[in-house]
């Protein structure tokens, strides 16, 4: 968890929500969270497990990249 | 009763000793959420007596809109981690065991201002041009 909080802290872009899975179980139907932690990526994509920061900088970078063009807000 | 005994409060105290610039926990709590909502808001006035750095605001979600609009908070119990600047670092229901140590970890980063992430990964964070939301669900364990 702490690394997306750290992301948060490095861009201003970057922002970070730590949840409580238990206490929102609408969030975690809609977002079929099974195991955790669990990540999800501008409400759209998601990472399971806890991952090694380069591993997870990538991979949650590479999400984003990924979704380019295929969702404005 | 206290939630944080005081060999834990004497722990955390040493950590929040390293403080560099003064932290404000925000706190978004409402009345009808009562099942975690109160021991929560202990919880963050007990941890926020443990460091004269550390200042505690709550806020009624349902009151205090301009709040809740400012902070962008959808849901409660919600917790906002800012220095004078609001980095987006938020917690989302209580922040229970593990996560306590995590609450603290963003306390402590916040307050220093800067990640503690290697060269390379705040060299690729800097790169991002387009807003990243990130959710992580975790359970207390």
């Amino acid at each position: 968890m702490r690394l997306a909080h750290q992301f948060a802290l490095e861009n201003d872009l970057i922002t970070a929500d730590c949840i409580e899975a238990t206490e929102f179980p609408d969030l975690v139907t809609e977002y079929r969270v099974q195991a955790v932690p669990k990540t999800v990526i501008n409400q759209e994509q998601s990472v399971e497990g806890a991952l090694p920061e380069s591993y997870f900088l990538d991979t949650v970078l590479s999400a984003v990249d990924h979704s380019e063009g295929s969702q404005e807000p | 009763m206290a939630l944080i005994g005081e060999d834990v409060a004497n722990q955390i105290r040493e950590r929040l000793s390293t403080m560099v610039a003064p932290v404000k926990i925000v706190h978004f709590t409402q009345e009808l959420n009562l099942e975690y909502g109160r021991e929560t808001r202990q919880a963050l006035e007990e941890l926020a007596a443990l460091s004269d750095k550390l200042t505690l605001e709550v806020y009624d979600f349902l009151i205090d809109k301009e709040k809740v609009a400012e902070y962008g908070v959808d849901k409660v119990p919600a917790t906002a981690i800012l220095n004078g600047k609001d980095y987006g670092i938020r917690f989302y229901g209580m922040p229970a065991g593990y996560e306590f140590a995590t609450l603290l970890d963003a306390i402590l980063d916040v307050s220093k201002g800067e990640s503690e992430l290697g060269p390379e990964s705040r060299e690729k964070l800097r790169q991002v041009t387009k807003p990243l939301h990130l959710e992580v669900f975790v359970t207390p364990t």
